[in-house]
């Protein structure tokens, strides 16, 4: 531990720039960051699960709302999005007297609410896409077993479509990991913002960035690994045999 | 053979000739090309017409006549506004900058040509003070993310108040009008026009004195930066400074934009070239 140490202080040693104190920063950035993007992404597959299925639904009422919330989500930028979710909220008027406030008082939830609904909404077609690609035969056996609906969407269509959905849906958490890079604008000190901030100190953009890109490199590196593991794992049944 | 060395001569000339001249041409009347923050009111913002004006605008076409350079205005947001001047983009800022040794290292600084306090400010109803830090514990602050009061409330404050940086100061205000901010410690100029703290009727005021020191953050005023080899630029505008506080233009400017004094008149010394 010593000696790891004392060249962590000679590497540190003769530059202005990264100090105990940025590299404190860059840290807190990176918690904030997989904090904000992990919860964004957990409750985007909350929401988008019950979506997609009402997404696939015969009846116009259910249908056609969460088609217009995807198109509009998926249609607009997350920058503008964010941006009327943390400025916007300010002009109803009297809403810093609500309970409400609590919630809009910070920029963590306004973000995370934000980052939330744009998740969702290409998750949400993600699903969509997976479920309705379900092999017919599967969906005529689990009825020549007499499953109920819900049963059948449970057991057999669910199921299969995440299979089928993970590696687009892969694609769409790499997405969102890069997408939070938009929350420094909104005061989030996030790995974006914790480079800003050194950059605007310093006056030194090339040492800032290209350190903050390194740190989402292995973000997205650890992120694919993981999916490939999972892909390997639960697509192991559409493998070529003996490969 | 005699042909073939006088076209060679002919076309060497023609390949150098204007690579030698430009040096030249560009000594003689030279367009100057100057780097601004827009809006930083009443220092420079966009009237209706969509053109830029306010003191700084008067200030540096001012010193331009006095240097006989002809002079432009470049937009650019603060965050990149060094990077930009040493990336050449324009050949000065004239945007409220103030000296600090940070900066001294990448640019070259001109003599000051003002100097404001800087002031924290809060809703009139609210009853803070600022010098008893363990009452400030969890209130948060905005601030203009890389300014010279980023750097004071970080040093100072960084381990009480919740410090949220901006892109804008304009971003700091509207966060400060819609209750997301306890605080903010602005610039003195931007706090009287954006906030207007000074009003009876305003919902805001100042707490605690104003702030200038020390002069190891706030230094010795703002003043325009050149890129460090442009010395004799810099020494044009140095004198040009000097001129415009000689001959009282400074002070009418001052007079038509502020009900305040913010000059830093330079010395006999400084102005002895």
């Amino acid at each position: 531990m010593d000696q790891l140490n004392a060249w962590f202080t000679q590497l540190l040693a003769g530059n202005a720039i990264f100090t105990a104190n940025t590299l404190g920063f860059y840290w807190n950035g990176l918690v904030t960051t997989v904090q904000l993007v992990f919860l964004c992404l957990l409750l985007g597959i909350v929401l988008a699960v019950p979506l997609a299925i009402g997404r696939g639904s015969k009846r116009p009422w259910i249908k056609w709302p969460i088609y217009a919330y995807t198109y509009v989500f998926r249609g607009t930028p997350l920058l503008i999005q964010l941006y009327l979710v943390y400025y916007g909220v300010v002009f109803f008027n009297g809403i810093q007297d609500t309970i409400f406030w609590e919630v809009f008082k910070d920029a963590f939830y306004p973000a995370l609410i934000a980052f939330t609904l744009n998740t969702a909404a290409y998750t949400t077609e993600i699903f969509r896409g997976a479920i309705k690609n379900t092999a017919k035969g599967e969906i005529e056996a689990a009825r020549a077993y007499g499953m109920s609906k819900g049963l059948m969407m449970r057991r057999i269509i669910l199921p299969s479509a995440f299979r089928r959905a993970l590696p687009a849906y892969g694609n769409e958490v790499i997405f969102m990991l890069h997408a939070s890079a938009v929350a420094s604008v909104v005061t989030i000190m996030d790995l974006t913002g914790a480079a800003y901030y050194v950059y605007a100190r310093f006056y030194a953009p090339f040492p800032a960035f290209i350190f903050v890109a390194l740190i989402y490199l292995c973000l997205t590196f650890s992120i694919m690994f993981v999916f490939r593991q999972m892909e390997k794992r639960l697509l192991a049944h559409l493998r070529p045999r003996g490969a | 053979m005699t042909n073939w060395i006088t076209q060679s001569l002919i076309a060497a000339t023609l390949i150098i000739a204007p690579l030698a001249a430009t040096p030249a041409l560009a000594d003689d009347n030279q367009t100057v090309r100057l780097g601004i923050d827009v809006p930083y009111e009443p220092f420079v913002m966009r009237n209706a017409d969509g053109q830029l004006e306010g003191f700084e605008i008067d200030l540096g076409n001012a010193l331009c006549k006095r240097a006989k350079l002809d002079c432009t205005w470049v937009e650019q947001p603060w965050d990149g506004i060094i990077p930009g001047l040493l990336a050449r983009k324009y050949d000065a800022i004239l945007s409220s900058m103030a000296i600090t040794p940070e900066r001294e290292r990448q640019v070259l600084f001109s003599l000051p040509y003002y100097n404001t306090p800087s002031v924290w400010i809060t809703a009139r109803d609210r009853d803070i003070d600022i010098d008893d830090k363990a009452s400030l514990k969890g209130l948060s602050v905005g601030v203009q993310r890389g300014t010279i009061r980023d750097v004071y409330v970080t040093q100072e404050y960084g381990d009480v108040l919740d410090i949220h940086r901006y892109g804008s100061s304009q971003d700091v205000v509207n966060d400060l009008k819609a209750g997301r901010l306890d605080l903010t410690f602005e610039d003195f100029p931007i706090a009287v026009d954006a906030i207007d703290f000074r009003g009876d009727n305003s919902p805001y005021k100042q707490i605690g004195p104003s702030i200038k020191t020390p002069t190891s953050i706030f230094g010795k005023g703002a003043a325009m930066a050149f890129r460090k080899r442009d010395k004799a630029l810099a020494a044009k505008f140095d004198q040009a400074i000097c001129a415009v506080y000689a001959d009282g233009t400074f002070d009418k400017l001052m007079h038509q934009y502020f009900d305040y004094d913010l000059s830093v008149r330079p010395s006999q010394q400084d102005c002895a070239q």
